[in-house]
């Protein structure tokens, strides 16, 4: 992933305004949202950046209305965002399932904050993880990015985008309030020098036109709206001319489908990092701003003499297994999960590691961040044997 | 559909605009939501809308199944939502005519709050609802429009709530355009869409419409053509229900046209303001 | 002054700015983390504690500096500076300054300071001498950030001036200079009097 070059534009940026730019630069140019704490930095900035490219803001009466809204722009072409936080995200879940199933690219924008309800509104938590994944009811597909930086946060919406773009699948971006507020300096890249990608679309008359017939990597090209067309886009289940059926071979066929072509792209849209995996024995494996604490942990026990590594992963969903297994050196005696809730993505490492080591996870739920001590005690731990599949609650 | 020369007939006109390969539909025999498509096409025929750049939205219910058997853009989208889905659509591409369909449970119940805000807006979209007081689909429940005292099948003992007037909220929110016609009227209902598509602005127009299945079985009309007579005997014009007691009209369906105004419309302010935008250069990044 | 382990090319600096809501702490750390990440170079990150309400209730604001490429842990675990503006700030924090680490206080409302510290303690009454010598309490963040460059001694005056100006709004320049060196000449005067020198020469 190279989103980022270095050009003489550096700038002290927020989070959630590095979201907004990395926005523009990947094209977007439809927001529809509603104001929610920690997010509404992304509708500001987007209401007075947008219309000088040409593109469009609408504050919606709702959050089901704002990803409804985004729907409806991407279906005329526009490469579309809305932005909330935890409980304008539970009030999205129905239509991002609808642009699962209808295949229309979108990107969410979740802001976590610590929940449930209303929670604490502006204290961070990675609560939501489950939620994106499963949030909308029925077998859907779905792609969770989580950055942990600002310069990430940038990065990744772009990486976003072009996931979104490519596979024609709602993309979520999972920050936490701490990434979203926390003003970092970040070289803005030069636009031309970033991969964006453009939807496939559909061609050719409409006589005969199969609008939801896939090409091979299980991607059907789109049929926008406003180009001679006419076709037909629905939430209920749809054979290739886009209406309604219920076949029972059509319906297996559509939704694995669905996944295929996710599970197709599945190496290429997984983005994490590795350091000091080679010769570890602990491996710590977090996301977003647990992984920023997490990292000093793992440098502080390397001083201490601990093996140590970390996997930071910045694709959540699909849950990346494969590099998890491949994270896991033949020296790992230990895995270790620190996330912000009770314990969710730990269930998806404990299931890629296998048994191959004891996983334990590191629970924090005060709506502070971990503090590097917090994880160091629990590589400590690990290393003198003081761990094992106990489920380890912190703070 | 092949070049027709010389004058076509009704039904040949009907056909440029309905996918006839997804008929029949699925409605039930006696529903009289296939005289409102009927009147909806007709509409479209006489106003001449480009049927390659006119994209038609609606909701979930029996209504909103309409966009199926129509040969445009169509969208069939989440129960009470298909307002916010137009809202996208015409303010990311304006020059789409953009209509959405709708039912009464769609439009005043769950997506109540999109209503109310689309009018508000005045945003270009046409707006028809088929108002049968009733939610068909899943068996005959009361509605937002559901007569006080009328049975539905969560009203056995007989409803309990006041109905809404779908105009009067519809122009108290700032539609421009607002009329009521029925499926019996027929005429006068392809006027009011007529007008309505040709109106700039937030346009509604509610149809009174029948659901003899649920609607005319639970409270005790014994047929279709019965149903629809019944919506006949009870309608009256607007200038005829100025002559009745606020009780008398409380019984009644007035039909004809409450709201034609002019005001700003929110897509062209929209595109006004994005030349504003462009025009300030306090932006070094504008495009 | 601030005993600054490390040099330009090895440096870790963590800076804790808390008082009451509406002090100015936020932008002050912004300005800060501007001075430090723009003007001089470094990685620095600033993050902030939100309350509910914008104006009152406690307030903190962070900016951790770095020399290296990137700062892996985001928030202060031990200041090496702590900007107290409250007494609540300064009763709450003033026990996790490092050893040799610093602490400076607001002292038109911090008036114990009889809590131990492992830090130098440099009481200055910013808000009055944003009153009295500027006109005006609210330019006490910006007093308070002169004061920060006399005891950091990472930061170079023009890089602080520099940062303070880019985020006032227009027409309050001239006072916020003359904030800005209100508050480095009196913590001048207090650094002079303490006979401490740093042990590490930073701007190398």
């Amino acid at each position: 992933m190279n989103a980022m070059v270095e050009t003489q534009n550096i700038r002290m940026m927020q989070g959630n305004e590095a979201v907004a730019e990395g926005a523009l630069a990947a094209g977007c140019r439809f927001y529809a949202g509603y104001p929610i704490s920690p997010s509404s930095e992304i509708a500001e900035i987007l209401s007075a950046r947008l219309p000088r490219f040409g593109g469009r803001f609408i504050q919606m009466e709702d959050e089901i209305g704002s990803v409804a809204a985004i729907i409806g722009a991407s279906l005329t072409g526009a490469k579309s965002m809305t932005a909330t936080s935890g409980p304008g995200f539970s009030l999205m879940q129905e239509n991002l399932g609808y642009a699962s199933l209808a295949e229309i690219p979108i990107v969410i924008v979740n802001v976590m904050r610590v929940g449930p309800s209303t929670g604490m509104p502006t204290s961070p938590s990675q609560g939501d993880v489950m939620q994106a994944r499963w949030g909308t009811h029925g077998d859907h597909p779905v792609v969770a990015l989580a950055p942990s930086s600002v310069k990430e946060s940038f990065q990744l919406t772009v990486e976003a985008f072009n996931i979104s773009e490519e596979l024609r699948v709602p993309v979520i971006l999972l920050l936490d309030e701490v990434i979203g507020h926390m003003r970092e300096k970040v070289l803005l890249p030069d636009p031309g020098s970033l991969r964006v990608s453009e939807r496939k679309k559909a061609s050719g008359p409409r006589e005969g036109l199969l609008p939801y017939k896939p090409d091979a990597d299980g991607v059907p090209p789109m049929a926008l709206f406003g180009q001679g067309h006419r076709c037909h886009v629905t939430g209920l289940y749809h054979d290739e001319r886009g209406f309604a059926s219920s076949s029972p071979a059509n319906a297996s066929a559509l939704i694995r489908r669905l996944h295929d072509k996710i599970e197709m792209a599945k190496d290429r849209i997984t983005i994490t990092q590795g350091v000091g995996l080679d010769d570890a024995e602990v491996v710590v494996v977090a996301y977003g701003s647990t992984a920023r604490a997490s990292l000093r942990a793992v440098k502080d026990a390397r001083e201490k003499g601990i093996k140590a590594g970390l996997l930071k992963l910045m694709t959540i969903w699909p849950f990346p297994a494969e590099r998890v297994k491949a994270a896991l050196g033949p020296k790992v005696k230990h895995v270790i999960v620190p996330e912000m809730n009770l314990g969710q993505l730990v269930g998806e490492v404990e299931r890629a590691v296998y048994g191959a080591a004891p996983v334990t996870p590191v629970s924090k739920v005060s709506g502070h961040l971990f503090q590097p001590v917090e994880v160091l005690r629990v590589i400590e731990d690990a290393v003198a044997d003081r761990v094992g599949f106990t489920n380890r609650r912190g703070g | 559909m092949p070049e027709k020369t010389g004058v076509m007939t009704a039904e040949e006109k009907a056909r440029e605009h309905i996918r006839m390969q997804n008929l029949p539909h699925i409605w039930c025999p006696g529903c009289s939501n296939g005289i409102t498509t009927r009147a909806i096409v007709r509409a479209f025929e006489e106003t001449g809308v480009d049927p390659d750049k006119t994209v038609v939205v609606s909701g979930i219910g029996c209504s909103s199944r309409t966009t199926g058997y129509l040969d445009f853009d169509t969208l069939h989208t989440t129960h009470g939502r298909p307002l916010a889905f137009a809202t996208g659509i015409k303010l990311a591409n304006p020059e789409l005519k953009v209509v959405v369909i709708s039912g009464d449970g769609d439009t005043a119940a769950i997506g109540g709050n999109h209503f109310i805000h689309a009018a508000r807006r005045n945003i270009d979209i046409t707006h028809i609802c088929y108002n049968n007081s009733i939610y068909g689909m899943t068996g005959g429940q009361y509605s937002p429009t559901t007569h006080l005292g009328d049975r539905a099948t969560t009203a056995p003992y007989g409803h309990l709530e006041r109905e809404f007037d779908l105009c009067e909220l519809a122009q108290a929110a700032g539609a421009t355009y607002v009329a009521r016609g029925t499926a019996y009227h027929f005429v006068p209902l392809v006027n009011y869409i007529k007008k309505a598509l040709k109106h700039k602005g937030f346009s509604f127009v509610e149809v009174i419409s029948t659901c003899p299945v649920y609607y005319g079985r639970l409270n005790g009309i014994k047929n279709a053509p019965d149903h629809l007579q019944w919506v006949a005997d009870r309608s009256v014009t607007v200038k005829q229900a100025e002559k009745l007691t606020a009780e008398e009209r409380a019984q009644k369906y007035v039909i004809g046209e409450f709201v034609q105004k002019e005001a700003p419309e929110y897509v062209e302010n929209y595109m006004r303001l994005i030349e504003s935008a462009r025009g300030d250069n306090g932006d070094r990044n504008q495009k | 002054m601030i005993t600054v382990t490390g040099t330009r090319s090895n440096l870790h600096v963590e800076v804790r700015l808390a008082g009451t809501g509406g002090q100015g702490q936020v932008l002050g750390s912004i300005i800060l983390a501007e001075a430090a990440g723009i003007h001089e170079g470094y990685t620095v990150v600033q993050t902030q504690d939100y309350g509910p309400e914008s104006r009152g209730g406690a307030s903190k604001a962070e900016v951790v500096i770095s020399s290296d490429d990137e700062v892996d842990y985001p928030k202060v675990t031990i200041p090496d500076l702590l900007v107290a503006m409250s007494q609540d700030a300064f009763n709450k924090y003033c026990g996790d300054v490092k050893k040799g680490g610093a602490v400076l206080v607001d002292a038109s409302w911090v008036k114990d300071t009889s809590k131990p510290c492992p830090g130098k303690v440099y009481s200055l009454p910013i808000t009055e001498i944003a009153r009295e010598q500027v006109g005006k309490t609210l330019a006490a963040n910006v007093v308070a950030l002169g004061a920060v460059v006399g005891v950091l001694d990472i930061i170079s005056y023009d890089s602080m001036e520099k940062a303070v100006l880019a985020r006032v709004p227009r027409g309050t320049e001239d006072l916020n200079r003359k904030a800005l060196r209100a508050g480095y000449e009196a913590v001048r005067q207090l650094v002079e009097g303490s006979k401490l020198h740093r042990e590490t020469e930073v701007h190398t």
